[in-house]
């Protein structure tokens, strides 16, 4: 690695203040930082620092995200195989799949890394590691077929007004995978939703066979068609219609368990969306005013979004809340309110994106409660001693 | 009835290089210093210049604000130079030792003392600064009365002091007078916090009016902060004062012999150390005398103190006023490829992002490479982890950044000091100088309310 080292040595003085391309100082000292940890000493305080950084820490996410996107992969291949009638082998719905998510992981990153890479030179700061996991994130909560210019357009309004307006990485205030997810969401609701746009293909409708509807769970649950739903076994493994890496549960709890095991993803969050919505599940089991209400509420889990949601959005941790105590309650409300608005809102079958977004924005309040709590601990420790003292 | 208290929270930093419980011997350092950077917040004022004749309890400069706290030579001998930094900032006096003499500040029985009378001694005789207080970690103010005053009797810091060891070989009389000292100076308690996992009795739990208590768990749980938070935590308008377990033997000292001899104890520790053993030696010494011939060969960082609260001095530096520990540790000025993204079996870490978190009893050679660049907060619910406080760390934190005074206060500025933080700037992975920011947030806060 010397010959890499003395390479980069050489060129550094050309991307430093006044060198010919000071202009890509950000982006030369991104490269340069990714391929060697650099070799600054500490100065003031602790003389030794624990290895861990933001490459670290994002590094653990993008390995936990590695089955879903894996099984994403095979699912794409899987669904489009299943609509033209053909039963694929398991290495060629992969790569089929994995042809066809390429070019939204590629456009994702390039969109999302170029905005990131602009930012930091405009700021002087080092770049943030943050995309890294946001670009891998966007796509797998994409349906395959969104074009790619929208895909980039998605990008850029969530990296730029949800995340550089406000500082950049460790500053927004709501998630930005999800955001561009909504923007799209509500800006093209015609590639975002309805039973077509799951599968590869059929959009434009060619050699789909009859049997092959395309709807996903969700989809089915919210028009009370329950007959068609599939088993909770083929929903927990996910050889269904959805986004590319949300629909198999089982990929995204061995992501979980990475998360859970380095202690990178706050494992209170993700318990509290699931008691969140086992709580509202049950209670409309309880209720059972319609068939919606009637799906067991642990199917609730399998369904759409909410595990993914659950492992890999809810516990941002800048968005979440960051308090230990408002974690429990973050993560409840989320829960709670994607299955309330699944079943009793019919404009959009998936609450869970919703409910994150909305509880990003109430994340700092439930903070301002918690620590509100602790000051009036202490104001009241203070009166207590001031009334002893003066006795 | 003593309490006992057993903390969760914290994190112990396996480092190699413990001290073995071997006194190697006396040094006699011929260079000593006193550096007004070891006690923050402290605006000093030069008593001497260079070539002056000085004796151990000359006063080599004042604190400005408050002249009658004195900083005193602690050896006999000429002033050498004063060292000065930027903007003139004087960074250390170097006396010369050239005679053992001592200034005669009077036997004395402490019973027959008023409280005034043994503040007034302390204060001319250079041991005032011994005594700090919170808020604010500063020299205390001899004007108020502490609601109580703390010694911690243990030290949990990486590869810290055995205080029993020191204590085994110390005079226990000299400690049960300085502690009798220090219980004249408040009609509150004075606590002497011991070991709660080391109960081998060298440090005497039987002082008359010393309330003993025992606290155990991984560091900080000897921080004296720490104590104090569980035990009697500072509100808004009270201060706490506490001292030093080994300058409570040269306060007893100065009361029985009537001299200023801030004998000390102190471990040479790191990795960097072929025989880390225990030395007796006076405050601001040389450390070159300790070190010399001990070290391993290799570009090195030395400390005085610990890897985590420490001052960086050079191979001939001095050893600062509070510390009673000598830490070398390799430099980490190189660069590592790809190193974010390698298992890790080797590096040493409080996440569990690395696979050396599956030996869970390695020891491990750390060296200073801060290990990536600075970013914002991202990651919540980390220094919680090693903060044994009922404080919200990352919240106070922000605003000392945002230099909100009354959330400062709001959130418990007044019990915190630089030390307690050290663990989070250790595990913090976006980088941030944690204990600066604290200190910034003292500082104004001192400001505001002065």
């Amino acid at each position: 690695m010397d010959f890499l080292r003395k390479k980069l040595d050489k060129l550094k003085p050309h991307f430093t203040e006044g060198g010919k391309f000071s202009r890509l100082q950000s982006v030369f000292e991104g490269f340069e930082t990714f391929m060697f940890v650099p070799d600054k000493v500490t100065f003031k305080g602790s003389h030794v620092r624990d290895p861990i950084d933001m490459k670290r820490i994002m590094t653990v996410v993008i390995i936990a995200l590695i089955p879903a996107l894996l099984f994403g992969c095979y699912n794409t291949g899987l669904q489009h195989f299943r609509s033209v009638g053909v039963d694929p082998g398991l290495l060629q719905a992969f790569w089929f799949g994995l042809i066809r998510l390429l070019p939204l992981i590629i456009v994702s990153y390039g969109v999302g890394l170029g905005i990131e890479f602009a930012a930091a030179q405009i700021r002087g700061h080092e770049i943030n590691e943050g995309y890294l996991v946001t670009g891998l994130l966007i796509p797998l909560i994409m349906p395959i077929d969104i074009p790619l210019w929208m895909l980039a357009l998605a990008v850029a309004f969530s990296v730029i007004l949800g995340k550089e307006v406000f500082g950049g990485t460790g500053m927004n205030i709501l998630n930005p995978a999800l955001l561009a997810r909504a923007f799209l969401f509500f800006s093209y609701p015609g590639w975002m939703t309805g039973d077509n746009v799951w599968t590869e293909g059929m959009v434009t409708g060619e050699n789909i066979i009859d049997g092959y509807s395309g709807a996903t769970p969700l989809a089915i649950c919210a028009a009370g068609d329950m007959g068609n739903l599939p088993s909770f076994m083929e929903m927990f493994i996910g050889t269904i219609p959805g986004s590319v890496g949300e629909t198999s549960t089982i990929a995204i709890l061995l992501g979980a368990v990475i998360l859970l095991i380095t202690g990178v993803g706050s494992w209170k969050i993700m318990l509290g969306v699931i008691g969140g919505g086992a709580a509202m599940g049950l209670l409309f089991n309880v209720i059972s005013g319609n068939p919606y209400m009637d799906v067991p509420f642990y199917y609730h889990f399998v369904m759409g979004g909410f595990a993914f949601g659950a492992v890999f959005m809810a516990t941002d941790p800048v968005t979440a809340s960051q308090t230990e105590k408002g974690k429990w309650i973050y993560g409840f409300m989320i829960g709670l309110l994607s299955v309330i608005i699944r079943v009793l809102n019919p404009a959009y079958p998936e609450g869970v994106m919703l409910a994150i977004l909305l509880m990003n924005v109430f994340a700092p309040l439930i903070d301002y409660f918690v620590v509100q709590s602790n000051i009036k601990k202490r104001l009241r420790r203070a009166k207590v001693a001031l009334n002893t003292g003066t006795k | 009835m003593s309490i006992s208290i057993k903390l969760k929270r914290g994190f112990d930093i396996r480092l190699q290089g413990n001290a073995e419980k071997i006194l190697a011997g006396d040094v006699h350092p011929p260079l000593f210093a006193v550096k007004p950077v070891d006690f923050p917040g402290l605006t000093p004022k030069l008593d001497v210049r260079p070539g002056d004749p000085v004796k151990a309890g000359t006063p080599l400069f004042h604190d400005k604000a408050r002249p009658e706290i004195r900083f005193v030579s602690p050896v006999s001998g000429t002033v050498l130079t004063v060292n000065r930094g930027e903007k003139r900032k004087i960074l250390e006096v170097i006396v010369q030792k050239e005679r053992e003499e001592y200034i005669d500040f009077g036997k004395s029985d402490i019973s027959r003392l008023s409280r005034e009378e043994i503040i007034e001694k302390l204060l001319i005789s250079g041991l005032w600064p011994a005594i700090r207080q919170r808020p604010y970690n500063v020299v205390a103010d001899p004007h108020i009365e502490p609601k109580s005053v703390f010694v911690s009797g243990f030290d949990s810091a990486p590869l810290a002091p055995d205080y029993n060891f020191i204590a085994e070989n110390s005079p226990v009389n000299y400690f049960r007078t300085g502690m009798a000292a220090l219980a004249r100076m408040t009609k509150g308690n004075v606590n002497l916090i011991l070991n709660g996992n080391d109960t081998s009795g060298r440090i005497p739990d039987d002082i008359p009016g010393v309330e003993v208590s025992y606290f155990s768990g991984p560091h900080p749980s000897g921080n004296v902060g720490v104590h104090i938070h569980h035990l009697d935590p500072v509100n808004k308008g009270e201060t706490v004062w506490y001292a030093n377990l080994q300058d409570v033997f040269s306060i007893g000292r100065l009361f029985a012999e009537g001299i200023y001899k801030p004998e000390k104890i102190i471990a040479l520790t790191g990795s960097e150390v072929k025989e880390p053993r225990y030395y007796r030696i006076l405050t601001g010494g040389s450390v070159a005398p300790v070190v010399d011939g001990n070290i391993k060969q290799g570009n090195l960082r030395f400390i005085s103190g610990n890897v985590l609260t420490g001052t960086r001095i050079s191979h001939d530096g001095f050893l600062g006023f509070y510390d009673s520990q000598i830490t070398v540790i390799p430099e980490g000025n190189y660069h590592e490829f790809f190193g974010w993204a390698l298992p890790g079996f080797n590096k040493f870490s409080f996440s569990r992002t690395f696979l050396s978190s599956l030996f869970p009893r390695k020891t491990y050679k750390l060296d200073t490479n801060i290990h990536g660049g600075e970013r914002a907060f991202v990651m919540t619910g980390q220094y919680e982890k090693v903060f044994p406080m009922d404080i919200y760390p990352l919240q106070l934190l922000k605003a000392i950044i945002a230099e909100d005074i009354d959330m400062m206060e709001n959130l418990g500025i007044y019990e915190v000091a630089e030390e307690d933080f050290a663990l989070c700037e250790f595990i913090c992975p976006s980088k941030i100088e944690i204990q600066s920011v604290i200190r910034n947030g003292l500082d104004l806060m001192r400001k505001e309310m002065s």
